[in-house]
């Protein structure tokens, strides 16, 4: 019986201090089977995967490889026991070729043509099985994110992997990219190999799981067949209650013009990185701009933050106009009305060393609310920042913890509160459920809807598709600095938007909001 | 997560201690390789720098001089720029001394040149630290290769102004005139004479007290100033300071003067507390050493002022060691120091696993007992 199972975890359990990340979890992963492991950030998946590929022990309680204990002290014992990981980060280095990855730490002598050679052709063999298609004499940085990590399951199989752990795969990915790595996961499957995903997608583990265990602060809460289940059922098994993925949206006309770009274009060292924009954002609508990260989101939204300059064209935030000379900064644009929350909060949203009162003041700490005189005025201060912290259920109200320590959700709740106490009329925000929980995604994208039926004008910028689509009015596409189109956001669904991000414009749609806005 | 349960004074007491430890018992090692009982060694160590007053006064007076350079280098790090130029900085705040103390001593009263006596000391170290710090922010040079050649061009300067232009007609010297004594910042034993308090004459003066209060200051304007908040941002996090809207110029500049500026009051306990005129190399290395004290005080004053006592007493000590131990050379200190900079900088870390650990396990034995007398 024991021998249908891949790995079999009896009673895993793991403290860090005072924080049981693992309480006594048993699971069963069988032999050839997709097993999703879904659960909110903080529920202990990636613990307990670290658990199994030897960076951390457990505490107690048994692993079985293929039926047989073994004990696991680092990620050699895991790899030779035929397990691999495909982490959300990836590995890789960057300046070699795919070959030279692959082979990497398994060169298999010190001259180095042998092992190329048995390299190349197991790359081969692994390429004819599963479909893993990927030219070995490629340089890794000159690949698409798809294909590098394409690059990172073929070092797992290279190794002999059997049983294959991927942690938060599709994060990257277009959906067109994260349907081929499905097949390639099915293909996988098919031969004999073992899957773990983890994921907080529930879309996904239904489209490709067979079996799903959910996570809740540390425990096991089910094990589905994921046949027997779908996304509602599991979303109340992560969370503990029911959730809701819709928000309310007040129906109205949108007002005057608050955000407008025309012509905008951004040069770095000759390249044009943002090519010819022009759109608008009015009072009381929100516009989502989707794409696939690295299409020149992230910069668009530098340059309405007056984080960085551009090269031509003319913004006009809330009336006040901006050129290419225009001499401008954050603190400047903040006094026009804007609030930014930006998409990396750990890189630029929070200084993970300043604790909960200083993070509220970032970027308003210049502001004579917060200054007496010469000193900071600490008291009100730290009377602000925890009216703030009750009024957003930031959790652990504590205006003294370091941001580091707080989850993901309540640094960005932390983010998204300093932006909007401050009553922005243009709201900018970025990837803002990120690494962020369920509750508090419902939390947030409340928040946001809240902005825009309050009448303010909010551009929402995020590689989610399911959020641009629940929260948009309208929808652009950004493709290599440029705007694939535009939609309204009735007509927009996951694969119409999924081509026009791989800059494919379907001939069935409904353009006719394009129309109406450039000509 | 664990590390949230191991409190400040672990982190900010035990962990030093038992580097220092470590470097005492390694230093140890090194005296019985040459011959001398180290538990000997250590009291007269002990004896020279703490044992009397006149010993104090030398430990305090040296510690002075670490706390300028110790909160100069710190106050940079802060900004995560590495100011390896105070060694030039005080040097070069030197000349603004005794250009001061020269030209004006005559003229001015006491009263009047104290103020102008501070602000030389501090202006000629600012501006000597500004030229690097508007090369980094500017042109993006980095600052630890501009401050490291701007030591070297401060020590051709002065080596100019002390041949060619203050040494007096008639000296072979390469040192200025005596300054006129209404430059001279009062010494301790005189200042506490004066309230009747008895102490044997040493080279400590009041610029000690200003060194406290400076350390104070720096205290206030890193954690409770808009630009010391602005300081700490850009060091922890540069892109998000940018999106607060933090000039990053303008904040290098305004770091990189304020540690000049602490590492030119260094002249002001040198010279005018203690020379009473401009001589050659008269820095001595202090501004280096004042790298290993920032570092070993973990870049917070009050760590400072304590590393300072703490190289100060080496400073005394040692030069004791070498007087009683005709065998050994006082640059055996240098040994030591270097032993304490390993230890408590380069291996920092070397101990606070297991030091974290032994707490957690002392800590999680209590909370057991308390859970089984609960119960």
């Amino acid at each position: 019986m024991t021998d249908s199972y891949a790995i079999e975890l009896q009673g895993i359990d793991k403290k860090f201090g005072d924080v049981h990340a693992n309480k006594a979890i048993d699971l069963q992963v069988r032999k050839g089977s997709i097993h999703g492991i879904v659960g909110e950030n903080g529920a202990g998946k990636s613990t307990l995967m670290s658990i199994i590929y030897g960076f951390y022990r457990a505490d107690a309680g048994h692993i079985r490889i293929n039926g047989k204990e073994v004990r696991i002290n680092g990620s050699q014992d895991a790899i030779a026991a035929g397990i691999g990981m495909v982490h959300q980060h990836f590995m890789l280095v960057e300046n070699f070729t795919v070959l030279e990855n692959v082979m990497l730490g398994t060169e298999g002598g010190a001259a180095l043509d042998k092992g190329k050679v048995a390299a190349r052709a197991e790359l081969e063999r692994l390429e004819r099985d599963y479909g893993l298609e990927v030219d070995p004499d490629a340089i890794i940085e000159e690949l698409p994110v798809g294909l590098q990590q394409r690059v990172e399951i073929l070092k797992a199989l290279y190794r002999g992997a059997e049983i294959l752990i991927l942690d938060e795969p599709t994060g990257v990915l277009t959906p067109q990219e994260t349907e081929h790595l499905f097949k390639i996961l099915k293909a996988l499957r098919d031969q004999g190999t073992t899957v773990i995903l983890i994921t907080h997608k529930l879309r996904e583990i239904m489209a490709v799981t067979d079996h799903v265990s959910v996570m809740r602060q540390g425990g096991m809460v089910a094990h589905v067949d994921t046949v027997d289940t779908d996304r509602n059922a599991l979303a109340e098994l992560m969370v503990g209650r029911k959730v809701r993925f819709t928000v309310d949206r007040i129906a109205h006309e949108a007002g005057d013009v608050r955000l407008k770009v025309e012509n905008l274009v951004v040069e770095r060292e000759g390249v044009r990185l943002i090519n010819d924009l022009s759109f608008e954002v009015r009072a009381g609508e929100i516009l989502g701009v989707a794409g696939v990260s690295g299409n020149g989101q992230s910069l668009l939204m530098k340059v309405l933050a007056g984080i960085e300059g551009f090269t031509s064209g003319k913004i006009t935030l809330n009336g006040h106009e901006l050129l290419p000379t225009t001499t401008t900064s954050p603190l400047v644009v903040r006094e026009m009305g804007v609030g930014h929350v930006p998409e990396d909060r750990h890189k630029m949203g929070l200084i993970n060393k300043f604790d909960a009162k200083e993070a509220f003041i970032m970027g308003y700490h210049k502001s004579d609310k917060y200054n007496k005189g010469w000193l900071q005025d600490k008291k009100f201060i730290r009377q602000d920042t925890q009216e703030k912290m009750t009024t957003w259920d930031v959790r652990p109200d504590d205006p003294d913890l370091k941001t580091a320590s707080f989850s993901g959700g309540n640094q960005q709740k932390i983010v998204i509160a300093r932006e909007v106490e401050k009553n922005p009329d243009v709201f900018l925000v970025g990837q803002p459920t990120r690494g962020v929980d369920i509750g508090a995604i419902e939390f947030i994208h409340k928040r946001v809807m809240d902005m825009r039926n309050e009448g303010k004008a909010v551009l929402l910028v995020s590689v989610e598709l399911d959020e641009i689509m629940s929260l948009s009015d309208r929808i652009v596409v950004m493709y290599a600095g440029n705007i694939v189109g535009e939609l309204k956001a009735e007509a927009a669904d996951e694969k119409t938007l999924g081509l026009m991000m791989a800059n494919i414009m379907p001939d069935d749609v409904d353009t006719t909001v394009k129309e109406s806005a450039h000509e | 997560m664990s590390s949230q349960r191991i409190p400040g004074w672990i982190n900010y007491a035990v962990v030093p201690l038992a580097n220092i430890l470590m470097a005492f018992f390694v230093s140890a090692l090194v005296f019985v390789y040459v011959g001398v009982d180290p538990i000997d060694a250590a009291k007269v160590m002990w004896e020279g720098a703490f044992g009397y007053s006149e010993g104090w006064g030398y430990t305090l007076y040296y510690a002075t001089g670490f706390i300028f350079t110790g909160l100069a280098v710190s106050i940079a790090f802060h900004c995560q720029l590495f100011n390896i130029g105070g060694e030039g900085q005080a040097y070069f705040a030197g000349l603004g001394v005794a250009l001061v103390s020269l030209y004006l001593g005559d003229v001015l009263p006491f009263w009047l040149m104290m103020p102008l006596l501070i602000i030389a000391a501090g202006l000629f170290g600012a501006g000597w630290a500004f030229i690097p710090a508007y090369l980094q922010a500017k042109r993006g040079s980095h600052i630890v290769i501009t401050t490291i050649m701007f030591n070297f061009i401060a020590a051709s300067i002065m080596a100019y102004f002390l041949v060619e232009v203050l040494k007096p007609p008639m000296s072979m010297a390469p040192e200025s005139a005596v300054f006129p004594v209404s430059s001279w910042i009062p010494k301790m034993h005189d200042f506490l004479g004066a309230f009747g308090y008895e102490m044997t004459a040493t080279p400590l003066n009041l610029t000690f007290i200003f060194g406290l209060i400076c350390a104070v200051l720096v205290w206030f304007f890193l954690w409770n100033t808009r630009w010391g908040y602005e300081i700490r941002a850009q060091g922890f996090n540069p892109s998000a300071a940018k999106y607060a809207g933090i000039d990053p110029i303008k904040i290098t500049l305004l770091t990189m003067a304020v540690s000049g500026m602490l590492a030119g009051f260094f002249a002001l306990n040198t010279l005018s507390g203690d020379m009473h005129q401009l001589k050659l190399n008269y820095v001595a290395g202090f501004g280096f050493t004042g790298i290993a004290v920032s570092l070993m005080g973990r870049n917070h004053p009050v760590g400072i002022v304590l590393a300072s006592i703490l190289f100060g007493f080496l400073y005394q000590g040692g030069a004791e060691l070498a007087f009683e131990f005709p065998g050994i050379d006082s640059k055996i200190i240098v040994v030591l120091q270097g032993l304490i900079i390993l230890f408590s900088g380069a291996l920092e870390y070397m101990f606070k696993p297991s030091i974290e650990k032994l707490y957690l396990k002392a800590t999680g034995w209590r909370a057991d007992k308390e859970e089984a007398q609960n119960a």
